[in-house]
């Protein structure tokens, strides 16, 4: 069994503010293992982001509390220092974000920026480290990329501008790239590219890969794993088989069931009822019960634990596992 | 913007002709003026003449010609005999002088306020520099002129008397430390003013989504703040500094008074009291020109600091 390449363990981030401490994130586990590609799903407010930013390190320890443990390669990265944790963030551990029309500075041009990540975690010359970043940008497919190096970002198109900061992220070859909904802000069929690219170059480059998003259909084709986040906690988790064709949590099937069919003609679309808790004063038990179809008296008053049926396919729920296969079976419009 | 500057012209020439606070004639005839020294003054002057003449004439002195730029026989100060133009090429230096001392100083005090007040947000550096700079702010400037007087000239004797002494020359006068209360009056103000201005701007680029990415990168802190957070933030800055420099050089009129420093405001100031039209008509478009002008060379700045702005 190799070594996992990122454990996370029982992670909380709690966010003080005036109305009462805010819990982004609320007992989280998770592994990832070498190469992997995990997607991680969950509306706004699950906490996936904070959960991506506690791993880079890139939460103000001023304002948020941030508890458990982050293991990353045998280093728990939430003990590291400052200066040691900047060591690993950008090169062993690199993030791309939403939207890449602001995460490029405007002021600096392209080739520049992806050359200054190389040239602070690497002793290379100047000359070196922008001929690197030209190759980086070919890597990820932009034409004629020693002039397109040296253009500001606005000259780029939203899909050049996330390839380029995927070539900035990828440059110095890290372990685990983490994707935070890279592709929200962009076309559909440029998501698509941009999904096939990262697809294709964590092979080349032998990463692993962290995709955040809201959309079950951005991980469908791309993720071997899939967490399901609500309310700062994993409910459900499994290899992505498990997740879209046996899923074991009621939240899993409303998600499921709220995605538009193509192929089909509805009235409606068949969203979940309700809203996301407050994150300020979540309920007892469940985070989920108050628009659960399915709830009883126990998911009122305990808080379910995320346990694993078989292998590794987890769920937090008390629903009886023939309950689960039944809906599976009756209920969802499972695809063939 | 010759358009702006000949309009700038035509309407200071009507404003003080129109609605004159004074007939020069009479003022230069003096006590002893008769009407028929004052009609004598006046024709000489050519104040019967048709307002579209006289105004042609003061057009004519404003080319940048040499031979007609602010020519002699029409600029000629009616309140003391002097050729505006080398009444204001002796003044100039001095405003100029006012204004670098003043700008240098309050960069110097400003920026690094801002800068940390912004990074150490709500901490005690923070709060009291706000203070400070919400106090400089406020303070009118003839006031804070008088106060420093008061207390450095007068009770503590450690600035020497206003106004420049006769025969001084400027390079004399700035080393024997005129000058220094005027720069900090100035330089107050626009500390308090630039050190909100960049506080302001440097939190809201810190909290930029490229600010994100480059620490995202694993760069240090410090190349975040200043590569990538300050350039950022600095280039309103600069454009309100090309704004400021040249609304000095137009003629810091206060201070200039208050310190009985004779630069081109304290010369506007005495123009308009003397109804000396020619003096008031040059100071204005010569201030008018530094204006414009700054406000070229701000765009230009502008567009070098800032790639997004520039023509393809």
């Amino acid at each position: 069994m190799p070594e996992p390449l990122l454990e996370v363990s029982d992670l909380h981030v709690t966010f003080e503010t005036d109305d009462g401490p805010v819990r982004a994130v609320d007992g989280v586990s998770f592994t990832v293992m070498p190469g992997e590609t995990l997607g991680v799903v969950g509306e706004s407010g699950s906490g996936k982001s904070v959960s991506s930013l506690a791993i880079m390190g890139l939460l103000n320890r001023k304002q948020a509390d941030v508890t458990g443990s982050i293991v990353f390669k045998g280093e728990d990265l939430l003990t590291l220092p400052n200066d040691e944790m900047r060591k690993i963030r950008g090169r062993q551990i690199s993030m791309i974000f939403q939207d890449p029309m602001t995460s490029l500075h405007p002021f600096y041009r392209v080739g520049d920026q992806i050359a200054e990540s190389i040239i602070e975690h690497e002793s290379v010359s100047k000359g070196d480290a922008h001929k690197r970043a030209v190759e980086m940008l070919g890597t990820v497919n932009i034409p004629r990329p020693d002039q397109r190096a040296k253009q500001y970002p606005h000259e780029f198109s939203g899909g050049m501008r996330q390839r380029a900061m995927i070539a900035m992220a990828l440059s110095l070859n890290p372990d685990l790239l983490i994707a935070d909904e890279p592709t929200t802000a962009l076309d559909v069929t440029v998501q698509a590219q941009i999904l096939g690219l990262i697809d294709n170059l964590k092979d080349e480059f032998d990463t692993a890969v962290m995709i955040v998003t809201h959309d079950l259909g951005v991980v469908a084709e791309y993720c071997d794993n899939i967490q399901v986040m609500y309310a700062g906690r994993i409910v459900e988790s499994g290899d992505t088989d498990d997740i879209y064709y046996g899923p074991h949590h009621p939240y899993t099937w409303g998600l499921l069931q709220s995605i538009p069919r193509m192929n089909e003609t509805e009235d409606r679309l068949t969203p979940i009822k309700g809203l996301p808790p407050s994150l300020i004063n979540l309920p007892d038990g469940c985070s989920f019960a108050p628009r659960c179809p399915y709830s009883f008296d126990r998911c009122i008053r305990e808080e379910p634990e995320l346990l694993p049926t078989d292998g590794h396919h987890a769920d937090a729920c008390f629903l009886p596992l023939e309950e689960k296969e039944r809906v599976i079976r009756e209920e969802l419009r499972v695809r063939a | 913007m010759l358009l702006v500057l000949w309009i700038i012209s035509v309407l200071t020439f009507l404003i003080f002709v129109k609605l004159p606070p004074g007939d020069p004639a009479r003022r230069l005839a003096g006590r002893s003026g008769t009407p028929e020294v004052i009609e004598l003054i006046q024709e000489r002057l050519g104040l019967n003449d048709k307002l579209t003449t006289q105004y042609a004439r003061f057009a004519k002195g404003l080319v940048p010609w040499p031979g007609l730029w602010l020519n002699e026989e029409v600029y000629f100060s009616y309140a003391n005999n002097v050729p505006v133009k080398s009444e204001i090429v002796e003044r100039l230096p001095v405003t100029f002088t006012l204004m670098a001392g003043g700008v240098v100083l309050w960069l110097l005090i400003g920026i690094p306020t801002g800068i940390v007040s912004a990074v150490r947000r709500r901490s005690a550096a923070d709060r009291s520099a706000m203070l400070f700079a919400l106090i400089g702010v406020s303070l009118p400037n003839f006031w804070l002129g008088m106060v420093m007087i008061f207390i450095f000239f007068y009770q503590l004797g450690w600035a020497p008397p206003t106004g420049l002494d006769i025969g001084a020359s400027l390079p004399e006068s700035i080393l024997q430390g005129k000058f220094v209360l005027a720069w900090i009056t100035v330089a107050i103000t626009s500390a308090a003013f630039y050190a909100r201005m960049v506080r302001g701007n440097m939190l809201e680029v810190m909290s930029e989504d490229y600010t994100r990415t480059a620490r995202a990168k694993g760069l240090s802190e410090r190349r975040v703040i200043y590569k990538h957070g300050l350039r950022a933030a600095l280039t309103p800055v600069v454009t309100m500094l090309g704004l400021d420099i040249a609304f000095l050089l137009g003629g810091a009129v206060i201070t200039e008074q208050v310190f009985s420093l004779p630069g081109l405001g304290e010369y506007a100031l005495q123009s308009l009291s003397d109804t000396n039209t020619p003096g008031v008509m040059a100071v204005t478009i010569i201030a008018a020109i530094f204006i414009v002008t700054a406000n070229l060379v701000v765009d230009v700045v502008y567009a070098a600091l800032d790639p997004r702005v520039r023509y393809s």
